[in-house]
């Protein structure tokens, strides 16, 4: 019974495609899991934009949107009739191509990132042997978008934040590349049902996940700081600052535009996410081993979904980071914190099994975050704190 | 040779073409990445996972934004007074031709110096690690030397700018 929930979906596709003839059955199979994800994921968007208004407002001492269904569960209806029927104002010197085909290579690029996530035991879309480089690869795939929209638009401020955006996250690419690198070098391969396969074994009844080791504990925090500027989210969020630069790199779009630069957002949201949890927290693996007859994609669903919530958290309670602190971050403290990452994880793959990696890594990784936030601090004369009133 | 070659081909060359043929920088740009995933999409159908994806990252992912900035940041976006063709335009073609039956030459040597293989050989990215870190360990690091050179070069440049200012 526990079986057949957890690959229920897996059936169900088997009972569709048996209706078709041999020859049509592998393709018939990808086409459903296409229709899969296209319906699944805009539908969680959709629950997502009520549940960050309603998490931010909360946050914020006030009640989130409440008129629209109970607890403003239909927000999103009437949001996507707003911007289905708003008119679509071009500007009149924009470079027309450009600008319609951005949001379109925005919503594609992020889609195709969801082809490799493994949402459940078998529930993969395509196993490629170089997943993880396949979903690099669109991620980067996205920042052409961003400013492809832009400059097509003719406007200086959004030039402006396509500009600030495209520095950010080509500098947050690479820490997600080399915390990422981490999780290859200790599960031999880029196939992320291998790497989750990997991570999904039990002592004592806890996981294996490699958020439990010191070299993963780094290597997650510094994967969501990464996810963080790269899919432009608050505390990172100066490239659509709305107090700075009106809306950023979609200042000129309105109607369904806006609306799919947002899907685009928020989708690149659930698929970093949805990659976070399949390297350092064990995929749709169960956290004890007892829990093992729960469903996997249940197990999948709710730690994206943790990761989105948290996302809202830290967009309700951090302030904005400068462009230059940002970029002062990447470059100066992560990156190099990173590589180092990469060196312990080696370090932890070579010394083989027992007490004494556990004690090594974790000494020389918080030896080295206590050092350099002492060195970087040094410079920085910070009293106590003064309070100035108006008379 | 099969249909999906042609259609790839077939989007290659339209971006090469459109890249050197199109007025406005931008466009040139955006049509030469369009080219790039043409290239990218070939590697794939020949079943190279780790080319084509790397590809994707490197080109599209990298230089591309490169080339797009480069030419933001110059006064390249506006459009020459003389045209965009060159006069010396048979010249050009002249050379053209002779690179390509250069290159062409060499393929097809070496198709006729290897053997007629009929089964593709499956290299996984296992193969390549194993190559990069054991055979061919010199030009990797002779690369990420010349990587050092370019970043250490592009960081005095861009520090020789601040100093300047009084």
């Amino acid at each position: 019974m526990a079986v057949s929930l957890d690959q229920i979906f897996i059936l169900l596709r088997d009972w569709f495609v048996g209706f078709l003839p041999a020859a049509l059955r592998p393709a018939a199979g990808v086409l459903l899991g296409v229709i899969a994800i296209v319906c699944v994921f805009p539908g969680l968007f959709a629950l997502t934009t009520v549940f960050e208004r309603k998490g931010l407002g909360r946050i914020q001492n006030r009640i989130g949107p409440n008129r629209v269904g109970p607890f403003g569960l239909f927000q999103p209806i009437a949001d996507g009739i707003k911007s289905l029927t708003k008119e679509d104002v071009v500007p009149l010197s924009a470079n027309a191509a450009v600008h319609f085909l951005a949001p379109l290579v925005l919503v594609v690029a992020v889609f195709m990132g969801f082809a490799v996530l493994p949402m459940g035991r078998n529930m993969v879309l395509v196993d490629m042997d170089a997943g993880l480089l396949f979903f690099f690869a669109m991620g980067a795939a996205t920042e052409l978008s961003v400013f492809m929209a832009g400059w097509s638009s003719r406007n200086k401020y959004s030039l402006l934040g396509a500009m600030r955006a495209v520095a950010q996250m080509i500098s947050y690419e690479i820490v997600l590349l080399l915390s990422a690198v981490s999780v290859v070098m200790i599960s031999g391969s880029l196939s992320l049902p291998k790497i989750v396969d990997a991570q999904n074994q039990y002592s004592h009844g806890l996981p294996h996940w490699y958020i439990f080791t010191p070299w993963g504990l780094a290597g997650f925090l510094m994967y969501a700081i990464a996810a963080t500027a790269e899919t432009n989210r608050s505390p990172f969020d100066l490239p659509e600052g709305e107090s700075e630069l009106v809306a950023g790199y979609h200042t000129e779009y309105s109607g369904f535009k806006f609306a799919l630069f947002f899907l685009g957002e928020y989708l690149a949201m659930f698929s970093i996410s949805g990659l976070g949890t399949t390297l350092f927290l064990g995929g749709w693996s169960a956290p004890f081993s007892f829990l093992t007859w729960v469903p996997s994609w249940i197990w999948f669903f709710g730690k994206m979904m943790l990761s989105i919530f948290v996302f809202i958290w830290m967009r309700g309670t951090l302030p904005r980071l400068r462009q230059d602190q940002l970029m002062n971050f990447a470059w100066k403290f992560v990156l190099p914190f990173t590589l180092l990452n990469l060196v312990v994880t080696a370090l932890w793959r070579f010394m083989g099994e027992g007490w004494a990696r556990w004690v090594v890594c974790t000494v020389i990784l918080a030896a080295a975050y206590i050092l350099t936030g002492w060195l970087e601090m040094r410079r920085k004369h910070i009293g106590p704190r003064s309070y100035r009133y108006a008379e | 040779m099969n249909a999906v070659f042609y259609i790839l081909a077939a989007l290659t060359l339209a971006g090469g073409l459109a890249t050197v043929l199109l007025k406005h920088l931008v466009h040139c740009a955006l049509a030469v990445t369009v080219a790039f995933a043409g290239l990218a999409l070939l590697f794939l159908q020949l079943d190279a996972q780790f080319a084509g994806f790397a590809q994707i990252l490197v080109y599209i992912g990298a230089v591309a934004i490169l080339i797009v900035f480069a030419i933001l940041l110059t006064r390249g976006s506006e459009l020459p007074k003389g045209g965009v063709f060159s006069s010396t335009w048979l010249v050009g073609l002249a050379i053209a031709a002779g690179v390509f039956a250069v290159l062409g030459w060499a393929v097809l040597q070496s198709v006729r110096a290897v053997p007629q293989q009929n089964a593709v050989p499956v290299v996984t990215v296992h193969d390549i690690g194993n190559a990069l870190m054991g055979r061919y360990v010199l030009p990797l690091e002779i690369v990420a030397l010349l990587l050092t050179a370019a970043t250490i070069g592009a960081v005095i440049v861009a520090m020789h700018e601040k100093e300047r200012q009084p």
